[in-house]
C-alpha cells in the first residue's frame, strides 16, 4: 500500500513536472488538495471582504460616471468570489462551510482588506496598487498546477487589469487637479502603499510554504521575487502621477537593475494577520451581519423551491394517474 | 429651455436616481453572493438611465449644466422622486416589496414612453424596457419566494407591504408638468396605467400568498418636492464630495 501512494506520489510529481494541470477527480496528495482548498477559499474569501472597503465609497462617489465604475467594480469581485467558491468547491468543501471558516476566523483573508477607506483617493489607489499587486501574484497563478484554479485566474485577470487601469486614472485625474485633490492623492498613497507591499506575504526565509509550493507549481515565484517585481513596475508610475513614495530608502540600484526599498513594518503585518488591524473586527463583524441577518431569505428560497417541485410532482401524478 | 420638459427628466431620471442610491447601500451586504449580485446589477441600470435622462436635461438647460450638477447640486425640496423609493431599506423584504412596486409601474411607464414624441426619451426607453422588465421578473420572484416560504419570510414579506402599498397612489398623482407632457404627446396618460398596474401586481402579490393591505394610500407629493425625512440624509451622503470639494472634476 505504501509503495502505492508513493508510486501515486511519483506520476503526479511527473504529471506536474510535465506541465500538465490537475483537475478535480484526478488522484492527487492529501496535502495538495487540502493547500489548495485554503488557497482559492482564502483568495475568495479576499474577493468579498474586498468589497467592503470599496463599498464604503459608492454612496459618496463624486460622479455619476465614477459611482457607476465604483459599483461595477464590486459587483465584479463578488463574482470574482463566486467563480473562486465554485473552483475549490470542486475539491470536495461547500459554500456554506468556506463561509463558516471566514466567520469563525479560521481562514484567513488578505489583510489589506483590514486598512479603512479615509477618502475618494483610497478608491484610486487601491485600484492602482491593491489591484495592481494582486495582478502580479494572479498572472502567475494563471499558469499554476490545478486546472480550475488557473482558469478562473484568466477571466479573473482580464477584469484585474482593467480595474487597475481604472484606479489609476482616478489617481491621474486627482494629480492633475486641485491642490486639495493632488494632497488626497498624495495621503493616499502613503497609508497604501506599505501594506500592500505586505500583500505579497513573509519574507522567503519566514514562509514555510513557499517550496513546496513551488515544487506542486502552486507557486511559480517566491514572495520576496513578486514584491520586488511590483515595486520594479509601481514607482515609475508614482513618478509619472508626481507623487512621491512614502520611502526615503527607496532608489534604483544600477547593479541589482532593482529599486532598493526600506524595511516592512512586521510587527504591523503580524499585528493584523493575528486579527489586530485597524478594520478587522468591522470586517469580519459585516459579513457575519450579512449572513446572520440573511438566514432567514435563504431558508425562504429553499422552502418555496421545495414546495414549487413538490407541486410540480403531484402535477405529474395526476397527470399519469388520468 | 423648455421648462416642462427639463423639470419632466428629472421626474423619470430622480426616481432611478434615488431607487439605485438605495439599492448601492446593499452592496457587498447581501443575504447570498447571487442576489448581492443581483441587486448591484439593478443599482448600475438605474444609475445607467440616471445618465441618460441627466445628459439630456443639460443639453436643454439654459444655464450651465452637466449630468453631475443636475444629480448632485439641488436642494432637497427640487427633487422629483416619488416617496416609495426614497424608503429606507430595513430588511431584504422591504427592498424586495418596494422594488417589485417600482418596477411593475416602471415597465409600464417605459412602455408608453418608448411611444413618446420626444426621440431622446423614445430611446432611452426603448433602452431601459429590457432592463425594467429584467427587474420586475426578479422582485417578483423573490416576492413570492418570501410570500410562500417560510412563516418569517411570509410576515416580513407582509409586514413590507402593508409599509409600502400605500406609497403606490403617487405613481399615478398627475402633476401639472404630467399632465402637460401627456397633452404633448411626450409622456404618458397615468391614469390609463392605473388599471393595468395595479391588475397586475395583485395578481403577483395573490400568487405570492400575500394579501392587500386594509391602507391603500398616503398623502405623497414627492414629484412636487415634498419628501420624507429620508431624502435629506441620503443627499448628505450623495452630494458629500460635490459639496465639500465644489467646482473640479473627478
Amino acid at each position: 500500500m505504501k509503495n502505492n501512494i508513493h508510486d501515486l506520489e511519483e506520476k503526479f510529481q511527473a504529471r506536474i513536472d510535465a506541465g500538465e494541470k490537475i483537475e478535480p477527480k484526478d488522484w492527487m496528495p492529501e496535502k495538495y488538495r487540502k493547500t489548495h482548498i485554503r488557497q482559492i477559499s482564502q483568495h475568495a474569501h479576499s474577493e468579498i471582504v474586498g468589497m467592503l472597503p470599496e463599498g464604503n465609497w459608492i454612496t459618496r462617489a463624486p460622479s455619476l460616471r465614477r459611482k457607476l465604475g465604483l459599483l461595477a467594480k464590486v459587483q465584479d469581485e463578488a463574482g470574482h468570489g463566486l467563480y473562486l467558491y465554485s473552483a475549490a468547491e470542486t475539491l470536495g468543501i461547500s459554500r456554506d462551510q468556506m463561509f463558516d471558516q471566514l466567520h469563525t476566523g479560521k481562514a484567513k483573508y488578505s489583510s489589506i482588506f483590514n486598512y479603512p477607506t479615509l477618502s475618494w483617493a483610497d478608491i484610486g489607489a487601491i485600484g492602482w496598487l491593491v489591484d495592481g499587486a494582486a495582478i502580479i501574484n494572479q498572472v502567475m497563478l494563471t499558469r499554476t498546477s490545478f486546472g480550475p484554479y488557473a482558469r478562473a485566474m484568466v477571466r479573473i485577470c482580464k477584469e484585474e487589469s482593467f480595474h487597475q487601469r481604472q484606479g489609476y486614472e482616478i489617481m491621474l485625474g486627482l494629480c492633475r487637479g486641485t491642490e486639495e485633490q493632488k494632497e488626497m492623492a498624495q495621503d493616499a498613497l502613503n497609508r497604501f502603499w506599505w501594506p500592500s507591499l505586505m500583500m505579497f506575504g513573509p519574507k522567503d526565509e519566514d514562509s514555510p510554504n513557499t517550496e513546496q509550493s513551488v515544487k506542486w507549481k502552486i507557486k511559480r515565484k517566491t514572495n520576496d521575487e513578486l514584491r520586488q517585481e511590483f515595486i520594479d513596475i509601481t514607482v515609475p508610475q508614482a513618478d509619472f502621477l508626481g507623487l512621491k513614495m512614502p520611502d526615503p530608502d527607496l532608489k534604483w540600484n544600477e547593479e541589482r537593475g532593482h529599486y532598493d526599498f526600506g524595511e516592512i513594518d512586521w510587527d504591523e503585518f503580524w499585528q493584523v494577520v493575528k486579527g489586530n488591524g485597524p478594520c478587522n473586527k468591522e470586517r469580519l463583524k459585516a459579513r457575519t451581519d450579512a449572513w446572520d441577518e440573511g438566514a432567514w431569505v435563504r431558508d425562504a428560497a429553499n422552502a418555496y423551491a421545495e414546495k414549487q417541485s413538490l407541486k410540480k410532482q403531484s402535477e405529474n401524478n395526476k397527470k399519469i394517474a388520468s | 429651455m423648455d421648462n416642462s420638459l427639463y423639470q419632466y427628466l428629472l421626474i423619470l431620471g430622480d426616481n432611478s436616481m434615488i431607487l439605485g442610491h438605495r439599492l448601492s447601500e446593499l452592496c457587498g451586504h447581501g443575504p447570498t453572493l447571487e442576489t448581492d449580485i443581483a441587486l448591484t446589477n439593478i443599482s448600475l441600470d438605474l444609475f445607467g438611465q440616471v445618465r441618460s435622462y441627466f445628459q439630456y436635461a443639460a443639453k436643454i438647460a439654459d444655464s450651465e449644466q452637466t449630468e453631475d450638477s443636475i444629480a448632485f447640486l439641488r436642494t432637497e425640496r427640487k427633487y422629483r422622486n416619488v416617496l416609495l423609493v426614497e424608503q429606507e431599506n430595513v430588511d431584504f423584504a422591504h427592498v424586495i416589496v418596494r422594488q417589485f412596486l417600482f418596477d411593475g409601474f416602471h415597465k409600464l411607464l417605459l412602455e408608453q414612453l418608448m411611444q413618446s414624441k420626444d426621440e431622446t426619451i423614445s430611446a432611452i426607453a426603448h433602452k431601459s424596457i429590457k432592463e425594467s422588465k429584467y427587474h420586475y421578473r426578479f422582485s417578483g420572484d423573490w416576492l413570492k419566494r418570501l410570500g410562500d416560504g417560510t412563516e418569517v419570510s411570509h410576515k416580513k414579506a407582509q409586514d413590507a407591504l402593508n409599509k409600502l402599498y400605500p406609497f403606490t397612489n403617487e405613481f399615478f398623482l398627475e402633476s401639472d408638468i404630467e399632465k402637460e407632457m401627456s397633452a404633448k404627446g411626450i409622456g404618458p396618460n397615468l391614469n390609463i396605467l392605473k388599471e393595468t398596474y395595479y391588475s397586475n401586481i395583485h395578481q403577483i402579490i395573490a400568487e405570492a400568498n400575500l394579501t392587500l393591505p386594509i391602507e391603500k394610500q398616503r398623502v405623497a407629493k414627492g414629484k412636487l418636492g415634498y419628501h420624507t425625512e429620508n431624502l435629506g440624509y441620503i443627499l448628505a451622503e450623495l452630494q458629500y464630495m460635490q459639496r465639500t470639494y465644489p467646482n473640479m472634476q473627478w
